[in-house]
């Protein structure tokens, strides 16, 4: 009796913080919203029995992902009414991408869910769904999981090479460099002759005479 | 009145009540330790500076902490006009909240814990990495400088070391061959995890250190440059909550070190006259024992500056936790220890 409840709970918190983030006004409360809704999924995994799933969810997209998301967002100075401005225009086009997914997810409701494999050989319960994930993944889905494995790797590479510039006359720290500096190259003892005062001494006192 | 007894005589109430039952033996307990956490760094602190710390308020200074809470509770709560209001006030409960919900899978003994779940570990790991939230949140809504910055200096420091605190986690889960606490910790009965897993248990604890904003990594709430960070404009009750989430992040934090290296509440010999005594003393003295490193950690090294920290996190951790993740694991396929 409780598990419907808590599926209508998460499904209408998911589809209206999903609606709060186009409606929000204030772009770092979208993005909260977001992170709501994707809890809020992470919740309707853990119902489905796929709480693995649920769990890496959270740890990928809430507690990473949306995290650097929230963390542009709110470095960026966002004028709210500009942005509002586009929104007319872009009707058309948002209608059309919702139209399209739309359509893609009733064809896959429409599709014998169960046929899929996957699904089939997890019906027994016996073995966890991680050891199941992980046995399919590493073994039939191979070759797909390495190709996204390498596919976020370029994506890693292309970021780096984009940000990294050198900069010519920038004084770096070289941690290397500081901690091989030995005593010898740094100190340097120089004995002084304790009876003579240094000039620099009695230039001090001679400017505090003059001051005084 | 016969409905309403057997209301709460159907199974399903019984079943409620038994889990609210639970959970306030668990939460009670856990927000004393806090309260007599801040005391212990305060005395132990003390100690450690040759002074004396809190001695006046109670027997050795033991009702200071509910002291301290009556003032704070009898403070104003100022919300700052150009607040952000509604995130301005989530943003202390969920620090606060996030801190309870994850001792829902840690195990105090064995079967005494809440919920357990088969991905335990993940459960942890999820929550304590939405603990970042709180700090975002409260520092954005503030609509202040320090608060701000404090509080992204926060979320780059929890995010930086949350990687090497996952590739520690995936080591261990390695060699207990499960996500489940309970099977972690029973996979501890010969030989703790921190033993053969040294290198690792000691970049976990430096991480918790980060991840709990503590010294000499705490530069989000650095009071000699920012105030005191994210949490600058609370007062009162919002501030006391922040507080008292910092300090059972620090506690859960202990627990889990305690869960996945030092055997859980398993007794350190496998002695049966060391069985006598019951497992959530055990589990408790460990986690004094790490939070007393937590506290002596605070009183003598100095803060960490900000580029320091980051290449610590990134240049050094990660890749080293990296080539132990693939040590770990050819050595147990390579020597047939892999659990089954």
């Amino acid at each position: 009796m409780i598990a419907p409840l808590f599926f209508y709970l998460f499904a209408l918190m998911t589809v209206v913080s999903g609606l709060m983030v186009i409606i929000a006004r204030n772009p770092v409360h979208s993005v909260l919203f977001l992170i709501l809704s994707f809890f809020n999924s992470a919740g309707l995994f853990v119902l489905l029995g796929a709480e693995f799933l649920a769990m890496l969810l959270v740890v990928v997209y809430v507690g990473a992902v949306a995290v650097l998301f929230l963390f542009v967002v709110m470095m960026l100075d966002i004028n709210i009414d500009e942005m509002r401005q586009g929104f007319r225009q872009h009707l058309p086009l948002g209608l059309v991408v919702g139209l399209i997914l739309i359509v893609e997810l009733m064809m896959i409701f429409t599709q014998d869910v169960s046929s899929s494999n996957v699904l089939a050989t997890n019906v027994s319960g016996e073995i966890s769904n991680t050891a199941m994930i992980g046995s399919v993944l590493y073994t039939e889905y191979l070759l797909n999981f390495q190709v996204a494995g390498l596919i976020l790797l370029v994506a890693m590479i292309g970021a780096i090479t984009l940000t990294m510039r050198h900069r010519e006359g920038v004084k770096r720290q070289v941690i290397s460099v500081q901690n091989s500096r030995t005593r010898n190259e740094t100190i340097q003892i120089v004995s002084v002759d304790s009876h003579v005062a240094p000039k620099v001494l009695e230039d001090s006192r001679a400017a505090n005479k003059q001051i005084k | 009145m016969e409905t309403l007894t057997g209301f709460f005589t159907s199974p399903m109430m019984v079943e409620l009540m038994w889990t609210v039952a639970q959970i306030f033996a668990v939460i009670v307990p856990l927000l004393i330790a806090v309260a007599y956490l801040t005391l212990a760094e305060r005395r132990v602190i003390g100690l450690m500076q040759l002074r004396k710390g809190p001695n006046v308020v109670g027997p050795f200074g033991l009702l200071q902490p509910f002291a301290d809470a009556l003032k704070l509770l009898s403070k104003e709560t100022i919300l700052p006009s150009g607040a952000s209001k509604a995130v301005f006030v989530i943003a202390p409960m969920l620090t606060f909240v996030l801190s309870l919900v994850a001792w829902a899978v840690i195990p105090f003994g064995e079967g005494m814990v809440i919920a357990d779940v088969n991905v335990g570990i993940l459960y942890l790991f999820a929550i304590s990495s939405l603990g970042v939230y709180g700090v975002i949140m409260a520092g954005w809504a503030s609509n202040s400088k320090y608060p701000f910055l404090g509080a992204m200096r926060s979320a780059a420091q929890m995010i930086s070391y949350e990687v090497s605190l996952g590739l520690v986690i995936i080591t261990v889960i390695m060699a207990a061959g499960s996500l489940n606490l309970t099977d972690i910790v029973m996979a501890q009965k010969d030989m703790w995890f921190f033993i053969p897993l040294f290198p690792m248990f000691v970049i976990f604890f430096i991480s918790t250190l980060a991840e709990t904003n503590r010294a000499p990594f705490d530069l989000p709430e650095g009071e000699s440059e920012l105030v005191a960070g994210y949490f600058v404009e609370y007062s009162s009750m919002s501030f006391a909550l922040f507080f008292l989430g910092e300090y059972a992040n620090m506690i859960l934090m202990s627990g889990m070190t305690t869960t996945l290296f030092l055997g859980g509440w398993l007794p350190p010999f496998d002695w049966p006259i060391l069985y006598l005594i019951p497992g959530p003393v055990w589990f408790a003295l460990k986690v004094a024992l790490v939070l007393f490193v937590f506290l002596w950690v605070r009183a003598t090294t100095p803060r960490y500056r900000y580029d320091q920290l980051m290449r610590l996190g990134w240049k050094i951790f990660l890749p080293f936790t990296l080539i132990f993740v693939v040590l770990t694991g050819g050595v147990l396929l390579g020597f047939g220890l892999l659990p089954q």
